[in-house]
């Protein structure tokens, strides 16, 4: 049913550190990997080995510029997946009832067999999280690992994402962002959590933790390297002086 | 977004489909026998013929019966409802009409209002959606509904009206564009809020992979923009202005309203294709396109 169910008292989501994130894409390998051998379809790689590749991702990592006024600019790797909305557009719009929302946990999955890939979905998502795979001909999204998550066959410290597991900057947090004491929800509260697109009523349960400001000068060695001469004297200053004589020099 | 040639025949088909059906249903014109046969003939090869080319961007098209089971929330969903109980009413009103030469006015009725809620809930799929905002408007609904009642009384040889009505459905499709111009700009959304980063001017830096990916080819569109302009002066002369000069000026014939309906259906199907290639997804953003029309 593509009714929303009630919202639920567990919300198990994703934090991604802005301020740690190296932009290495491990996550989005690591995503690919178990996502292609495990739940579903596997996720398709159209002319691979050709001239125009191309697939389906469910993680895939964006990077900024962000250029204040005055100092260095700063680059921001921004990883973007599911965002397992509270309240999913996605699963409303859905004509079949393949695309909803678990009560118990609140993620948000696509029946496979129930897909018929009209890509609506897609389209009501701001995120970018759904994708059609191009072979299968269903949609494909983010499945918060629910195939890892509750795995009792696999060791406890692998009951958590790909994503989370591989990261080597530990700059991705898993847990219940419906609890207010558990890890996840007071990281988001010390550091200031946000959610994206506010203004699409969505709701998002995953967070972003913004960067940290930097520190204003951090150039520690900047007054012992300052530049001994502008304006060259002696053999620099004569060959300066005769190549701006040559025609074309710029002056 | 993605202008497809499957959904955008299959809305300006079954746009003047369900718009004829209306009319006969309503009694406007009541033909029977063989000319029955014919008006109920081109409704219904417009409108089940548009309905079928939406199938064609199904991934999985042998699925498409489950489609109709999620009414509750889904336009999409409603859509397929409405239209298959409005084609099977009017099938029944037709049957009457051109066997019995019996008239059903309360079925007919009937079939006529849900041929055009059939449209509305077309229209509707779109302006339900946020992310896209040129399209999340009242004009939205207006449009199809205007240029579906304007195509319909064309085809059921009314010709004065076809005349107002298509002059009034171009008002409502120039208003659409003006305010679609400003719709993302209006949103509120933009990189800023996308990503939440603050601090400094913001710049789409490298995107996720260095080709393609279904999101930028599906909603990252931005094919033909540049012909906008032009396209929209094309789209509205041929499909308002000139039929509807055509049908109030023109002495009236078949070979006037053939004209008029060519006319017609090669401007409707510019605006469709322009309704899909200027409207701005949200997720353009992530990958720093509509720049300069967010607010």
């Amino acid at each position: 049913m593509t009714q929303l169910p009630p919202p639920s008292e567990v919300k198990l989501g994703l934090v991604i550190d802005l301020d740690t994130c190296v932009g290495c894409h491990a996550c989005v390998t690591a995503c690919k990997g178990w996502n292609t051998e495990n739940y579903g379809a596997p996720l398709a790689d159209t002319d691979p080995y050709g001239a125009e590749p191309s697939g389906t991702f469910l993680n895939r990592i964006h990077s900024y510029e962000v250029q204040p006024k005055d100092g260095a600019a700063q680059l921001v790797h921004f990883p973007k997946s599911c965002l397992h909305c509270e309240d999913a557009p996605c699963v409303t719009v859905c004509p079949t009832g393949a695309s909803y929302k678990r009560a118990e946990d609140g993620i948000v999955l696509v029946n496979e067999s129930a897909c018929i890939g009209c890509g609506l979905c897609a389209w009501a998502c701001p995120y970018g999280a759904r994708e059609k795979d191009p072979t299968e001909g269903v949609m494909k999204k983010c499945t918060l690992c629910v195939d890892r998550i509750y795995n009792e066959n696999l060791p406890e410290e692998d009951r958590v994402p790909a994503c989370v597991r591989t990261c080597p900057a530990g700059a991705r947090h898993f847990g219940d962002l419906g609890d207010p004491g558990s890890d996840v929800s007071r990281l988001v509260a010390e550091r200031g959590g946000i959610d994206l697109m506010p203004e699409q009523g969505t709701k998002p349960v995953n967070q972003y933790l913004p960067p940290r400001p930097k520190d204003a000068d951090l150039n520690v060695l900047a007054p012992l390297l300052a530049p001994v001469a502008e304006t060259p004297e002696g053999f620099l200053g004569w060959l300066d002086k005769t190549l701006s004589k040559l025609p074309g020099a710029s002056q | 977004m993605h202008p497809a040639p499957s959904i955008i025949l299959f809305s300006t088909l079954s746009g003047l489909g369900f718009g004829l059906l209306a009319f006969l249903g309503l009694g406007a014109p009541a033909p029977t026998g063989w000319v029955a046969f014919v008006f109920y003939a081109v409704a219904f090869a417009l409108a089940v013929g548009g309905l079928i080319s939406s199938t064609f961007h199904l991934g999985r098209p042998e699925r498409a019966w489950r489609a109709f089971t999620q009414w509750r929330t889904s336009w999409l969903s409603r859509e397929g409802c409405v239209a298959v109980a409005a084609l099977l009413i009017m099938g029944i009103v037709a049957l009457a009409q051109i066997f019995w030469d019996r008239p059903l006015p309360l079925l007919g009725g009937i079939g006529a209002v849900l041929c055009l809620i059939t449209v509305f809930s077309t229209s509707m799929i779109y302006a339900s959606l946020r992310t896209v905002p040129r399209w999340h408007d009242l004009t939205t609904p207006a449009l199809f509904l205007a240029w579906s009642v304007a195509g319909g009384a064309l085809l059921a040889a009314h010709t004065t009206l076809a005349g107002g009505l298509l002059l009034a459905a171009l008002a409502i499709q120039i208003a659409h564009w003006l305010r679609g111009d400003t719709a993302l700009r209006r949103s509120g959304t933009t990189l800023g809020t996308a990503t939440g980063l603050t601090g400094g001017a913001l710049r789409s830096f490298e995107p996720p992979h260095t080709g393609g990916n279904y999101l930028t080819q599906e909603m990252v569109f931005l094919i033909g923009r540049k012909h906008a302009r032009n396209l929209r002066i094309i789209a509205a002369v041929l499909g308002g202005a000139l039929p509807a000069a055509l049908l109030l000026l023109a002495p009236a014939g078949h070979v006037v309203a053939g004209l008029a309906l060519l006319s017609h259906l090669a401007g409707l199907i510019v605006t469709r294709w322009l309704f899909f290639a200027e409207a701005e997804h949200v997720v353009g953003l992530y990958y720093g396109a509509h720049r300069g029309k967010t607010a």
